[in-house]
């Protein structure tokens, strides 16, 4: 699996009042929350966010509550794949159980700059700067959690154990 | 190798003789937690589930705290949801107007969580439980359907920091200032995916209700759980609130830590984290002249009711200042009432403060108490992140109740040490 888009660029301790500011909670619909994904940092990225593209953050991405409506908001945004330095533990294992692409890597983090095209490989972890031609090698799921994602989440894992 | 706390339940909930840092794991649990926020998304994804019956009615605890009484159509919808489903799924402990608190005030006073359980909340405060020698941890809305559903969850098993305590809090100190102290120390990623793990002569010094505090903002540094060790006064509160069986683990004597700091609490002074992360922390003494707009006492990291004793004791007789706003939440109906007995309510009436039923309200920018562009809050909270109150340039100051309520008298950051010169 691979995705391939242009670069929206944040810092370090991106927290999930950000990502979905909390008087957005009254809704559960991913359509809904994508539309005010991220705009007490970034008023734009809904303006400007495609379908494919590539969110690329500091250390401690996704820290704060326990929102679920965080990492949904960011995928229902059209954002295939999130890099970052470090996340926050309660975003990366809600990544992981709905399906929302995310992986560690902090060289790429530093380097890679807003608008740059990537491409990011998820069997291997390699992402590549399409615009400057380098590559890095990201932090690959361990397999209990590649199982996860092959199933395209934690519930159809859970379903196909039980069949 | 030896096991912390935190391994040691998590081992004996997954059936294992030993685990170590970094295992993979299925642990059982026994109790899994939900509030009006986070449970309709957990029901939703439940719909998903071939087997959509849950585990045990009576170990799961939904919790109508973030917008009730609720705000608005919206709001009143999602908890309309959760209690349809309760209804329909029997779930014994179902919280709503009337009966609920603030989840994490609420679940230990009604003694739900006990020592050596092992607890999921779909809420990142579910940490608070440490205090009691639980594991609790907070998951998100599809952790938590598979575990209502499952009665399990999956845990990479962490490693662990140590925090030794030593010596005894002065006046005015609470564990607020502590965790705050810590979280200034390591950062909020200081933790990060590690328990923090409280231990030393110290910890006899705090009250049950300091450990919750510290517990509760164990997240704010990142970690996945912060634990205490099972003592007598532990032991009392269980005794008070809860007839479940319980477990108290200890952490072997050659258990490894990624690293031990040595605090001595009688070197704490009152703590403020500035605006906008629960690190930027200050002394009292190096704060400076900063005037605000409103306090908030209250949440799940202090709306219990010694916070509310400390807060009354120096608001007793005092006026709040002119152009302050003073917002009083207590956490659970419980503390209320007995807000009420001791005649605690009155005094923050009658100093010109507000009391409201217990809610998350302003905590999270919710509703009762938002604040507009440029002003300032000092609050008992937990989060001073970026909008968290209101308006994006709006400042939250996170301070203990003393702090709190000092401030509200003097309508600026203030020490109780002030008002007593
Ligand atoms: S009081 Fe605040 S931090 Fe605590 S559960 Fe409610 S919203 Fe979350």
């Amino acid at each position: 699996m691979k995705a391939q888009g242009f670069v929206h660029k944040y810092g370090d301790n991106v927290d999930t009042d950000v990502i979905i500011p909390a008087r957005y909670l009254n809704t559960a619909d991913p359509a809904e929350l994508a539309k005010n994904c991220m705009e007490d940092i970034d008023a734009e990225f809904v303006s400007r966010v495609k379908e494919g593209d590539i969110m690329v953050a500091g250390k401690n991405f996704g820290c704060g509550s326990s929102r679920e409506h965080a990492p949904i908001a960011i995928k229902a945004s059209g954002i295939a794949c999130v890099i970052a330095e470090t996340f926050a533990r309660i975003f990366y294992r809600n990544s992981i159980n709905i399906g929302l692409p995310i992986i560690e890597c902090e060289v790429a983090a530093k380097e890679i700059e807003a608008g740059h095209e990537v491409e990011v490989d998820f069997d291997s972890g390699i992402i590549t700067d399409v615009t400057t031609g380098k590559t890095y090698q990201g932090q690959a799921f361990p397999p209990f959690m590649q199982n996860i994602i092959k199933q395209g989440g934690l519930i159809n894992s859970i379903n196909a154990k039980e069949a | 190798m030896g096991m912390t706390m935190t391994q040691k339940i998590l081992a004996a909930h997954a059936g294992l003789e030993s685990v170590k840092p970094g295992d993979l794991i299925e642990a059982k649990l026994d109790l899994v937690l939900g509030n009006d926020v986070t449970t309709p998304v957990a029901i939703n994804e439940l719909s998903k589930f071939k087997k959509k019956t849950v585990f045990d009615n009576t170990k799961i605890a939904l919790v109508m705290d973030h917008f009730t009484p609720n705000k608005d159509i919206k709001s009143a919808e999602h908890v309309k949801q959760v209690r349809d489903f309760s209804k329909a799924n029997h779930i014994v402990n179902y919280f709503d107007v009337g009966q609920m608190g603030i989840e994490h005030a609420l679940l230990p006073e009604k003694g739900l969580v006990t020592a050596g359980d092992c607890v999921i909340g779909a809420d990142s405060h579910t940490c608070t439980y440490g205090a009691l020698g639980a594991f609790s941890t907070g998951v998100g809305s599809t952790d938590m359907a598979a575990g209502m559903v499952t009665g399990k969850a999956w845990f990479k098993v962490p490693s662990a920091i140590r925090f030794e305590l030593k010596g005894e809090k002065a006046p005015w100190i609470s564990g607020k200032d502590l965790i705050l102290h810590i979280i200034g120390m390591i950062g909020v990623d200081g933790a990060r995916y590690m328990s923090m793990e409280f231990t030393g002569e110290g910890v006899k010094s705090l009250t049950m209700d300091d450990r919750f505090t510290v517990s509760n903002m164990a997240i704010e540094a990142g970690a996945k759980n912060g634990i205490f060790p099972v003592d007598s006064q532990t032991l009392e509160y269980i005794k008070e609130h809860s007839a479940k069986p319980f477990v108290a683990y200890e952490a072997d004597p050659d258990a490894e830590y990624e690293a031990v700091y040595e605090i001595d609490l009688s070197t704490l002074r009152p703590t403020v984290a500035f605006p906008h992360l629960p690190e930027n922390t200050k002394t009292i003494d190096e704060v400076g002249d900063i005037s605000i707009d409103q306090v908030v006492i209250g949440s799940c990291t202090n709306g219990r009711i010694s916070d509310m004793r400390i807060a009354a004791d120096i608001m007793n007789g005092r006026k709040c200042a002119p152009w302050v706003r003073v917002i009083v939440i207590p956490g659970t109906q419980e503390v209320y009432r007995q807000m009420l007995r001791e005649g605690l309510a009155e005094i923050f009436i009658d100093a010109g403060a507000i009391v409201s039923t217990p809610t998350c309200g302003p905590c999270l920018g919710g509703h009762m108490g938002i604040l507009a562009h440029g002003e300032r809050s000092v609050s008992t909270t937990n989060r001073n992140f970026v909008g968290r109150m209101g308006a994006i340039d709006s400042e939250i100051y996170l301070a203990s109740p003393a702090v709190a309520a000092a401030s509200a008298i003097t309508g600026k950051i203030s020490s109780p040490e002030e008002l007593e010169a």
